[in-house]
């Protein structure tokens, strides 16, 4: 049910798209209205969601350390996995961000009777990579269709993306990656057993919406032949403000536009917010400086203790006992 | 103490666990051996708890308080203000399963709730029913489900089945960190009076007499005598460490399981007989006698109110820097939370090692540095001579506690006072020291009696690769720097490796410090024969034997010579 569900809403979300423009011809509504409303539902949940976690405190200082402290000088420091210094912290970041340096880390451990055995585990990392990294290059290159003239770095970053020279229109490896990258995701919460037990129907509902996405987009470039012209004149329409019919467009990109309508509303509200909130995260992106800069928490308040003078009150004469010296500038609070 | 099932039981488990049902619909089963007795209401008490009441974790009846739900909720949503991690680490997890086998309790058990991920999600489920629109409009269906008394059991026994040791942040490519989920469920369990007997005991006592073992001054003071009687038979020196002095340069704060437990004494032998060599000009604390925090195990704020004795002493004694013994989560306290909890210490100034001149710029506002950090200074400027031969009886490896390892770095400092104290040093495999160091499996206040089976299951990994050193190289001793350590790990290796000792760093430090020329000790810190004496004794018994047969071989000689002169 929590792998049939999602698949069942994102084929009705596409069917919808498609029943409402090829046979309603609800153009206005899936080419301005939806998209309108889209961007705006999306700003604002990024906005409510990141201002939600930036009003939560960060009252100590958590980073998880990974390697050697800073501490004598003659002691290499891990500079990236464990920063002392804003720069480090940066390194950190970007190379978290950029290269999932964390999940590179991954092994896998095995259990023969009674022995335990590190392997190297590195398909989750390469299958996240080739997904974001796909994904990326797809958005950067979906500017051209809002930019005008067309950048000379989107035309570099076109031709590098299709220097396999296949096919006419050119097929974008980026196209092929994405698809290969979900499926893998896909694959793997299905197939591994601790996976699939711990996966919550969120956990597949995104990975086929992103799939519906990349598909209807890459059959509209390559079966349908979509007229790019006629796309970019709405697309600059919509940013301008001053909106096109979009009556021209086919049904295929109807349905392309109103599934990543879909991701934009839902992303705010779901676990696709890690990508705000790695930035975000305590372990992460602080120095482990602590004991060389005082980090002050901002709700910092007294506690009851029990004071040195209420233990010498009831310990006095034990003390006495053994010669421990008594404080005579002390006095219990008690007494 | 609980019986301990025989290993073949023990390993007899899969870490493909099965997984036919759901998480949610798998009821929780409170097994023996797996869990810690519940706390006693005098302890709660002492502390102002609230809740204190007797109950425990096997009836069925917890005694919890009327609004027991309201008050989960609404320590829920405190927290979620207070906490960045907390909202984040319960918004952003995408249950990816890297963290899925990393968990020395799930690589120990095969339960899959102990995968830290699911552990997060009995939390979690509860944060989005209750604090997600999502999760109130769709249930189950977003993972979201009702607080029950059940869900309130399965937390207290999965929030005592984690260390708080964070190898699952390590490999968490959002650094989530189940020491925290864990530090806020075991902070939510307390308000209802939920906690275990074994942490709320050491909190009670360290809150009124200053350690978790609640050992009063007189105590401590005859029991450090007589462990100094023992170094004066060992090396000839007569040490009287200073108490409670004011005016001295330097407080020394250590984990009280150092003052009496075997093999922590030796570890404190050591500090003292290093400090008494270097004349060092410091001072212990009766009231200060306790660097470990199961505060920390409790809530942020009891864990600050024990912390708060060791600024306050320093300030009394008039101080000028602290240092700290060989503990793990005391460090983790020290380096993330002291000086945020307690600070500023401005009364301080930032330490400065009198034997070498060297600044600890690392800890200038703390104003506290490890052991480790101050000897390791020492030796790299040569101010002190060793006899790497004393520690030839053992063939070492060294244990990454979590807390030093994962809450501070620490990792090269204890390494290469090792490479310089002793001949034999050997790793353990890569993926189970440093970053990625396996728990002992008693962290975080669950090195109890009564769950010794959960301890061997969780220690187990470690054991595995200790086991493989000893299989390999011949180890016989390990090392490490935490007091919880040297407190779990005889039963841990007398349980999977028997045979290997458990030692602190500065254990063998003192073993092999050349202290004078006339130095000629004969026993370790243990009052064993050390190697040469071992060597020497054996040559001396061998030159004796020798003596006597010849001795034997002479009179026979010469009785024979008599019987042929008689013939």
């Amino acid at each position: 049910m929590k792998v049939v569900g999602p698949l069942i809403v994102v084929v009705l979300l596409a069917a919808l798209a498609w029943c409402c423009t090829e046979y309603l011809h609800w153009y206005a509504l899936f080419g301005i209205v939806i998209p309108y409303v889209a961007v705006v539902l999306l700003i604002v949940g990024l906005v409510v969601r990141i201002v939600r976690w930036a009003r939560s405190a960060v009252p100590f200082r958590i980073p998880t350390t990974c390697g050697q402290q800073k501490s004598l000088p003659w002691i290499k420091q891990a500079k990236l996995d464990n920063p002392s210094s804003k720069a480090g912290v940066f390194g950190r970041m970007v190379l978290e961000v950029l290269t999932f340096r964390s999940l590179f880390r991954n092994n896998k451990v095995e259990k023969r009777d009674s022995k335990l055995g590190y392997t190297s585990a590195k398909w989750l990392f390469l299958g996240a990579l080739l997904f974001h990294w796909s994904m990326l290059i797809i958005v950067i290159r979906h500017l051209r269709l809002a930019l005008e003239p067309v950048p000379d770095f989107l035309v570099v970053l076109e031709q590098a993306d299709g220097f396999l020279q296949v096919g006419l229109p050119l097929l974008y490896i980026s196209d092929v990656l994405i698809v290969v990258g979900l499926v893998f995701l896909l694959a793997r919460r299905l197939t591994i057993k601790k996976v699939r037990y711990i996966s919550l129907s969120v956990d597949f509902f995104p990975l086929f919406l992103l799939l519906g996405i990349a598909i209807s987009g890459i059959v509209m470039r390559y079966a349908f032949r979509v007229d790019i012209a006629g796309v970019k004149e709405v697309v600059l329409g919509l940013l301008t403000f001053h909106p096109v019919s979009p009556d021209q467009l086919s049904t295929i990109l109807f349905v392309h536009l109103f599934l990543v309508c879909v991701l934009m509303v839902y992303f705010p509200w779901s676990k696709l917010m890690h990508a705000p909130g790695i930035f975000m995260s305590p372990t992460r992106n602080l120095a482990n400086n602590s004991r060389e800069v005082r980090h002050v928490n901002p709700w910092n308040y007294p506690v009851k203790v029990h004071t040195y003078a209420e233990y010498q009150e009831e310990y006095g004469e034990k003390m006495k006992s053994v010669g421990l010296p008594l404080d005579p500038e002390v006095v219990s609070t008690n007494g | 103490m609980a019986k301990v099932p025989p290993e073949k039981e023990l390993v007899s488990y899969s870490l493909k666990p099965d997984t036919t049902a759901e998480w949610m619909d798998t009821p929780t089963e409170f097994r023996e051996g797996m869990f810690c007795h519940a706390a006693k209401p005098k302890d709660i008490e002492t502390v102002d708890f609230p809740n204190p009441h007797k109950w425990s974790p096997t009836d069925e009846d917890w005694g919890l308080p009327e609004n027991w739900k309201e008050i989960i909720l609404d320590g829920m949503k405190d927290r979620l203000d207070k906490y960045r991690s907390f909202r984040l680490f319960m918004d952003v997890c995408v249950r990816c399963g890297a963290c899925a086998d990393k968990c020395h309790f799930f690589m120990g058990t095969g339960d899959p709730k102990n995968m830290p991920v699911l552990r997060a999600e009995l939390l979690r489920s509860i944060y989005r029913r209750y604090f997600t629109t999502s999760g109130k409009l769709f249930g189950k269906l977003v993972g979201a489900r009702d607080l029950t008394e059940d869900v309130l059991k399965e937390w207290w026994y999965y929030f005592f089945q984690c260390t708080e040791c964070r190898r699952c942040s390590a490999f968490c490519p959002y650094g989530i960190d189940q020491a925290e989920i864990t530090i806020m469920g075991r902070e939510l369990i307390n308000l209802l009076g939920l906690n275990t007997e074994w942490i709320s005991g050491p909190v009670a006592n360290c809150y009124m007499k200053g350690n978790h073992v609640g050992l009063e001054p007189q105590t401590i003071v005859s029991n450090i005598e007589f462990l100094m009687e023992d170094l004066e038979d060992i090396t000839g020196k007569h040490i009287e460490p200073s108490f409670n002095r004011k005016g001295a340069e330097i407080l020394f704060v250590v984990p009280s399981g150092d003052y009496y437990a075997d093999p922590g004494i030796y570890t404190f032998m050591g500090y003292l007989l290093l400090f008494d060599h270097l004349g060092l000009d410091y001072t212990l604390s009766t009231y200060a006698s306790e660097g470990g925090n199961f505060g920390f195990f409790t809530s942020n704020e009891m864990a600050k109110r024990l912390n708060a004795k060791i600024y306050a002493e320093a300030k009394r004694l008039g101080v000028k820097w602290i240092i700290g013994g060989e503990c793990g989560h005391m460090w983790r306290v020290m380096n993330q939370y002291m000086d945020t909890w307690n600070g500023p210490a401005d009364f301080l100034e930032v330490p400065k090692s009198p034997i070498t001149g060297t600044v600890f710029e690392n800890a200038a506002s703390t104003k506290m540095i490890h052991i480790t950090e101050f000897t390791a200074d020492l030796i790299y400027h040569n101010k002190l001579k060793f006899d790497k031969s004393r520690n030839d009886h053992l063939v070492v490896t060294y244990h990454d506690s979590c807390n030093t390892a994962r809450a501070m770095g620490l990792l090269e400092e204890p390494r290469y006072i090792l490479k310089n104290i002793c001949n034999n040093f050997y790793e353990m495999p890569e993926e189970t020291i440093r970053e990625k160091t396996l728990c002992c499996g008693s962290g975080s206040g669950l090195n109890a009696g009564e769950d010794m089976e959960l301890r061997m299951r969780g220690g187990f990994p470690r054991a595995e690769a200790v086991r493989e050193v000893r299989d390999k190289y011949g180890v016989n001793t390990l090392t490490n720097i935490c007091a919880i350590d040297r407190a779990s790990f005889p039963a841990l290796m007398d349980y999977w490796v028997p045979g290997v000792r458990v030692a602190g760093v500065h254990e063998l430090v003192a073993n092999a410090l050349i202290l004078d020329e006339n130095d000629d000790r004969q026993l370790d810190m243990r009052m064993e024969e050390l190697p040469s004496a071992v060597a020497k004794r054996k040559a001396e018994e061998a030159a004796r034997a020798a003596a006597e047969a010849e001795a034997a071989r002479v009179a026979e000689a010469d009785g024979e010579a008599k019987e042929g002169d008689a013939e």
